[in-house]
């Protein structure tokens, strides 16, 4: 594809690397032009249109952070009356969608709005400087879970927001990885055709706030899922369908080691039980989404 | 056609004939009529717009945002406690540029909690960049809504507005309400145009952020809006003038004011009170009038300092209080008659409901003679 015909256009102001900048352009590829795209404050807010520059090649809004999914269920309205036909997409963060915008997304998915909701998530507020979210894994360090003295980090699993969102009827919710483009593009592809509120949460690792060099983001998207500590599943009306499978699941290592925020757990010395702990978090994904490939 | 309708349902005969395409509320007393009546208009075909029933206030400001972005004309109502909560969305909604119309049945703001009226609520709103009309009876409540979205969609515009209104005395309470036909409020409010918005054949960025080199500008351009806005209002208030015979030309209205030595200021329904009490005291010779501020933003300075000019003394009547200050309103009373000499006393009154006669205006205007204001009028020492 030639550069002109990207939706989501390069000369953003996204680092080399940037997980959450890979994810919108491929975001876009699914939804194609004909689409609106509602955004929450965050970093991807900011890189992409700092006035009066934008990276966004269809129609794109801002309004605050919290309030993308009652925007959009005002535009999806809007639209509905004057019998137009543009795709309704939220594309927010996880801070805005795990923490301050809950409850906007709880009251646009209960209306039924036809609007698909995409997370991307980096796992912590990093347009802030990389503080914690419900977002947050086990462990991870981040200027507001500081491993420390008497602490190994993070202290809370990650939420479980596509559960809260299928509880809510959802028909359509999905996980994904920037890391697996064309499963992404074929879920946003799905999402945006389902009828009703939709989900997708898309893993988009930070180079800047995981501490890893930015030439390794798609070694370290493959690496959450090839350890189960991220799993890529697609549920249809509540129920769990097309999970990728995992040949020889590689231990849970391989995938903190090569980032900084998990580096407490090696550095002075290896701290086995808490390592033990998130391979545990991995053992359980694994059996109750049956990722392993026998 | 004269009706006798409750405020709540003038206020909604106006909405249903502006004719919203998009309208989210969240029901909150004393608003709840408002939205209640618009729902059942919705219900029963005689209105086409879709209703969002969101999950709060925050939300109900967003979507309104969002459909206004979209190309809608749309619609809310709060007060007090819900309009708190939307806060964050008023700014944004003024600085986006959406001229939503949303109106404010004036309650107090908690705490203490209290459902009744006086106006901190939108009062404490005054600085978001949104338009805001104060009615003093139902008949003007109504009108002002087919002017609040006249003035706030002229593209010399493109600004929200707030109409406020007094909950419970006039939300709640029945007067003979002259309601214009669908046909003529058609003629004088025409179908929506925006200038921006979101469209897949037309992609636009809405709402991007802006670095210290152009912040300054857009609010800037906000404020120039608002100046723009005093004229606009006023033509338009003219116009509906012309073709209802209610003239809404003026930003204030004077009664009784041409000799009069002792000017009470005042917004809203207190307003017909004060009339009465003034209407008493002219016969009894003393030389009282009312200045009436229907436009609080923008805020009308020049109307005031020429409506005042040649009185001695100023009473403020003030349903709010700019906590460690004054009230908001004669704060702006003063700094219109500045250097004139004019003498602006300030009386808090009927904060969270508390009652409001024609003698405790009379009262006031004593004190005013005396020189005695900027004070709390009507406390109850006995249980402070």
């Amino acid at each position: 594809m030639d550069r002109e015909s990207e939706l989501f256009q390069c000369g953003h102001r996204a680092c080399g690397g940037c997980g959450p900048a890979l994810a919108a352009k491929l975001i876009l590829k699914g939804t194609g032009p004909n689409t609106i795209v509602v955004a929450s404050t965050g970093c991807m807010e900011v890189f992409s249109t700092p006035y009066p520059e934008t990276a966004w090649g269809v129609p794109w809004i801002h309004s605050l952070f919290e309030n993308a999914a009652a925007v959009a269920s005002g535009i999806e309205s809007s639209l509905k009356k004057q019998g137009r036909d543009e795709h309704v997409v939220c594309i927010c963060g996880d801070g805005a969608t795990f923490d301050i915008g809950v409850l906007c997304i709880s009251g646009a998915f209960e209306r039924g709005h036809d609007i698909t909701y995409i997370c991307y998530d980096n796992e912590a507020y990093m347009n802030t400087g990389i503080q914690r979210s419900g977002a947050t894994p086990y462990d991870a360090n981040t200027t507001t879970s500081p491993a420390g003295k008497c602490s190994t980090g993070n202290k809370r699993p990650k939420k479980d927001m596509p559960a809260i969102l299928a509880a809510h009827g959802a028909s359509y919710v999905a996980t994904a990885s920037m890391a697996y483009p064309n499963d992404l593009i074929r879920k946003v592809q799905r999402a945006v055709n389902t009828p009703g509120p939709n989900y997708i949460q898309v893993h988009a690792p930070c180079c800047t706030g995981w501490g890893f060099d930015g030439s390794q983001t798609m070694k370290i998207g493959r690496l959450a899922v090839e350890t189960g500590l991220w799993v890529n599943f697609e549920m249809i009306d509540g129920e769990v369908e097309h999970v990728r499978k995992v040949a020889n699941r590689k231990p849970v290592e391989e995938y903190l080691e090569v980032q900084k925020r998990f580096r407490h757990l090696f550095r002075p010395k290896k701290n086995e039980e808490e390592i033990a702990k998130i391979q545990a978090i991995a053992d359980h994904n694994a059996g109750a989404f049956a990722v392993d490939r026998n | 056609m004269m009706e006798i309708l409750e405020g709540s349902h003038a206020v909604a005969e106006a909405v249903k004939r502006c004719r919203p395409e998009v309208i989210a509320a969240y029901p909150i007393t004393p608003q709840t009529h408002i939205v209640e009546a618009l729902a059942s208009m919705v219900a029963d075909c005689e209105l086409d717009a879709d209703y969002i029933c969101v999950e709060s206030e925050f939300s109900a400001l967003s979507a309104c945002l969002g459909a206004s972005a979209a190309g809608s004309r749309v619609y809310s109502a709060t007060t007090s406690q819900g309009l708190a909560l939307m806060f964050e969305v008023c700014f944004n909604v003024a600085g986006m540029r959406q001229p939503v119309v949303m109106t404010i049945a004036n309650r107090a703001m908690g705490a203490p909690l209290n459902i009744w009226n006086d106006q901190q609520d939108s009062i404490s709103l005054r600085d978001a960049g949104w338009m805001q009309f104060y009615a003093e009876d139902n008949q003007e409540a109504n009108d002002l809504h087919y002017i609040a979205y006249k003035v706030a969609e002229d593209h010399d515009v493109l600004l929200p507005a707030m109409v406020c209104f007094d909950g419970f005395i006039l939300t709640h309470t029945y007067e003979p309400v002259d309601i214009p036909t669908l046909e003529e409020v058609d003629a004088f409010l025409p179908p929506y145009k925006p200038v921006n918005i979101l469209d897949a054949k037309n992609p636009m960025s809405l709402g991007m952020y802006a670095t210290p080199d152009y912040y300054m500008e857009f609010r800037y351009e906000v404020e120039e809006a608002m100046k723009r806005a005093r004229k606009v209002f006023a033509d338009v208030g003219a116009e509906f003038g012309e073709t209802f015979g209610r003239d809404y030309s003026g930003l204030v209205e004077g009664y009784r004011l041409e000799d009069a030595e002792i000017a009470l200021v005042a917004m809203g329904s207190i307003c017909g009170t004060v009339k009465d009490a003034i209407d008493e005291m002219r016969e009894e010779g003393k030389k009282v009038g009312l200045l009436k501020i229907r436009s609080f933003r923008p805020f009308p300075s020049e109307e005031i300092k020429a409506a005042l000019a040649g009185v001695s003394k100023v009473a403020v009547l003030d349903k709010n209080i700019s906590l460690g200050q004054k009230g908001a309103v004669a704060l702006e009373v003063k700094d219109a008659l500045y250097g004139t000499g004019t003498e602006v006393l300030d009386y808090i009154v009927a904060l969270g409901g508390r009652d409001i006669r024609k003698r405790d205006i009379r009262a006031v205007a004593d004190l005013a003679e005396k020189g005695i204001g900027d004070q709390f009028y009507g406390l109850r020492t006995e249980v402070l």
